[in-house]
């Protein structure tokens, strides 16, 4: 577990270029994270991810209103899974759907 | 990479390209990097050898490919271990029992075929989740209402075929399906109920067809892959009401339930209903006993005297319970007047009165609204898990009784007690009806990555799995990796109805590719070693 974190750290701090995100990208990723991550990472009561980030002092709490997220990071996460989040398999988010995820999640983070 | 138990390396890959060709290579999973996602996110076994790991997956994406794919495991004797969304996390997840099998998963297969709002039912694919169905019935304007269990990820074909439940008046999952389409392990497509003549219109409507009733075998069965499925569908009610009824001393439970059997199976109150305690919740009696799991009668506790004399203090009755109507408003209003008025014959019974809902609600309004009982899918549930990394669920059927709630509570403590474990640790949730006219008492254990914790929740977990059963109850479903010893307990006659089992098994399915393992049916050839 700790290896786990030390991993998603690294990537959480790991210096990288994004490239300008692609807005038809960034609309699929947008329906897709409404799907799979909304139910949970979304705003409004009961949700457990925003809550759960929260509670350890995560402003914004919301992922699509983080700018500080990476591609790396996103894919990390949704593979390997966190404390009570399992991982998703590729028949529930593909890998391009993945990358379309990471386009919306990043797609207002500092150039 | 890893191969399946009893099978060469040269079959294995004789079938993985056989597979290929049949689902295509993109849907055969064989890289460490991609079957790992189908290992148990919420494993009691992390990071122990023992940890059952799969050897491969593949994804059909319809029944023929599912044909194709089972007539390959059959040819070379791999197992397989079906899942649906594999979202049945603190039962097992997505991996399978038998370490080496091959993850048969269905979630591609995610077509909703029909949807019917005139006879109120609809017929889905096995990767079609609750969340899907509901925003289909959203999305299309019909007037219709699903059953939810708590996390609305997961499959409505797994869920029943798990035998899960919900909070509705449909919420029996298993009990509310009408016709399956399954394939053998040989491959034939079977339909059961209606759906078994040629040009039916009733396969959803009417179960039970012509001759023997085949479809509980497939339920918590490995017997056959179900690859559709039909769901008994509640009409839109034009109202919902919730009332409470509490009680204040100890002994009150016993014509509390007892009158609650008669008002649920009258079908005046609808729906599933807990029994909750204000007292034994309370931060009072939660100092008083040392934490959280207060429903547990743990030996050097606090009497029940003690207990009630901090309820009077306190004015906190020991025990209540909700009860929620669905109908047009004025019968909802006139069956709680019922409600009420059979349950003031206890002596100091108090209500509190719900709202009364009227029907249909706005879709803006529905984070306002109690979602589990409006069939509204959600993961609010995860937010009761706080830092533990998954949980696995102990959950026994007791009677529904006041007098086997009390016996349950001293039993279970006491077992606590034995294994010198605190019962604190537990996370203990108070007595439901998610089936009728019986409780469920469910005990979640939650999991970690730290070997010796979770080694001590199994042994814990199988502790009380014997004190349930010397006390004559079962748990209704388990975690895989309790699945032979739940099953050891149903042992009337020598174990007559796993000899019975296994004689199905043997019959339909003499290779055993499906599921091995599943709730204690093994195939002949690995019926010895896990014996």
């Amino acid at each position: 577990m700790r290896t786990r974190w030390l991993v998603a750290m690294s990537m959480f701090f790991a210096v990288s270029t994004p490239a300008a995100p692609d807005q038809a990208q960034v609309e699929r990723g947008h329906t897709v994270y409404d799907k799979w991550c909304f139910p949970c990472h979304g705003t409004g009561p009961g949700k457990p991810g925003t809550d759960s980030l929260r509670q350890r002092g995560q402003n914004p709490a919301v992922l699509e209103e983080r700018t500080d997220l990476n591609a790396s990071m996103i894919r990390f996460y949704v593979r390997h899974g966190v404390l009570f989040m399992p991982t998703f398999r590729k028949t529930e988010i593909s890998d391009a759907d993945l990358d379309a995820i990471a386009a919306y999640l990043t797609r207002n983070n500092k150039k | 990479m890893r191969v399946p138990p009893g099978v060469t390396p040269k079959d294995f890959s004789d079938a993985i390209e056989q597979w290929q060709e049949a689902l295509g290579h993109e849907w055969v999973f064989t890289s460490d990097e991609d079957v790992d996602l189908y290992r148990d996110s919420y494993s009691p076994f992390w990071h122990e050898d023992i940890e059952p790991v799969p050897s491969s997956a593949v994804a059909p994406a319809d029944v023929e490919q599912v044909v194709a794919a089972v007539k390959i495991a059959n040819t070379y004797k791999i197992p397989l271990w079906t899942i649906s969304t594999g979202k049945n996390l603190g039962y097992g997840g997505s991996a399978p029992l038998l370490g080496g099998s091959v993850v048969l998963d269905l979630k591609r297969m995610d077509r909703i075929l029909e949807v019917n709002d005139k006879n109120h039912y609809a017929l889905v694919e096995p990767g079609v989740s609750y969340f899907d169905l509901y925003r289909y019935i959203q999305d299309q304007g019909l007037k219709v209402w699903i059953d939810v269990p708590d996390p609305g990820w997961g499959s409505l074909i797994g869920n029943a075929l798990d035998r899960g439940g919900g909070y509705t008046p449909l919420r029996d999952h298993f009990d509310a399906h009408c016709g399956m389409e399954v394939v053998l392990a040989d491959g034939e497509i079977v339909r059961t109920g209606m759906g078994a003549l040629p040009g039916s219109h009733t396969w959803q409507q009417y179960r039970y067809g012509f001759g023997p009733y085949v479809d509980g075998m497939f339920s918590q069965g490995n017997f056959g892959v179900v690859t559709k499925m039909g769901f008994w569908l509640l009409p839109e009610p034009e109202g919902f009401k919730s009332g409470t009824v509490a009680v204040r001393r100890h002994d009150d439970l016993v014509p509390l339930v007892e009158t609650l059997n008669y008002l649920m199976n009258s079908n005046l109150v609808q729906g599933t209903t807990t029994i909750g305690s204000p007292l034994l919740a309370s931060g009072a009696v939660r100092s008083a006993t040392g934490g959280g799991a207060a429903l547990v009668a743990t030996p050097g506790g606090p009497s029940v005297e003690e207990l009630e004399e901090i309820g009077r203090d306190q004015n906190l009755p020991y025990w209540n319970c909700q009860m929620n109507f669905y109908g047009p408003p004025k019968v909802v209003e006139a069956e709680w007047e019922c409600a009420k008025e059979k349950y003031s014959k206890i002596s100091g019974a108090t209500f509190v009165e719900g709202p009364t809902y009227q029907l249909p609600y706005d879709p803006k309004d529905v984070d306002k609204l109690p979602k589990r009982q409006f069939g509204i899918p959600s993961l609010t549930i995860f937010g009761l898990m706080g830092r533990s990394e998954g949980h696995m669920w102990f959950s026994p059927i007791i009677p529904m009784t006041g007098e086997a709630v009390f016996e349950a509570q001293r039993v279970f403590g006491q077992a606590y007690h034995d294994m010198g474990v605190p019962a604190i640790n537990q996370i203990f949730v108070f007595p439901s009806s998610f089936f009728p006219r019986s409780f469920v008492i469910l005990c979640g254990f939650p999991i970690y990555h730290d070997v010796e914790k979770n080694r001590r929740s199994r042994e814990v977990f199988r502790g009380l799995v014997k004190a349930a059963a010397e006390h004559g109850w079962g748990e209704y479903r388990t975690h895989t990796a309790f699945m032979d010893t739940v099953s050891d307990v149903y042992s009337f006659n020598n174990h007559a109805l796993r000899h019975f089992h296994e004689t199905i098994k043997d019959a339909v399915d003499p290779n055993g590719i499906l599921s091995p393992g599943r709730c204690g049916v093994w195939p002949k050839g690995l019926r010895k070693a896990h014996a």
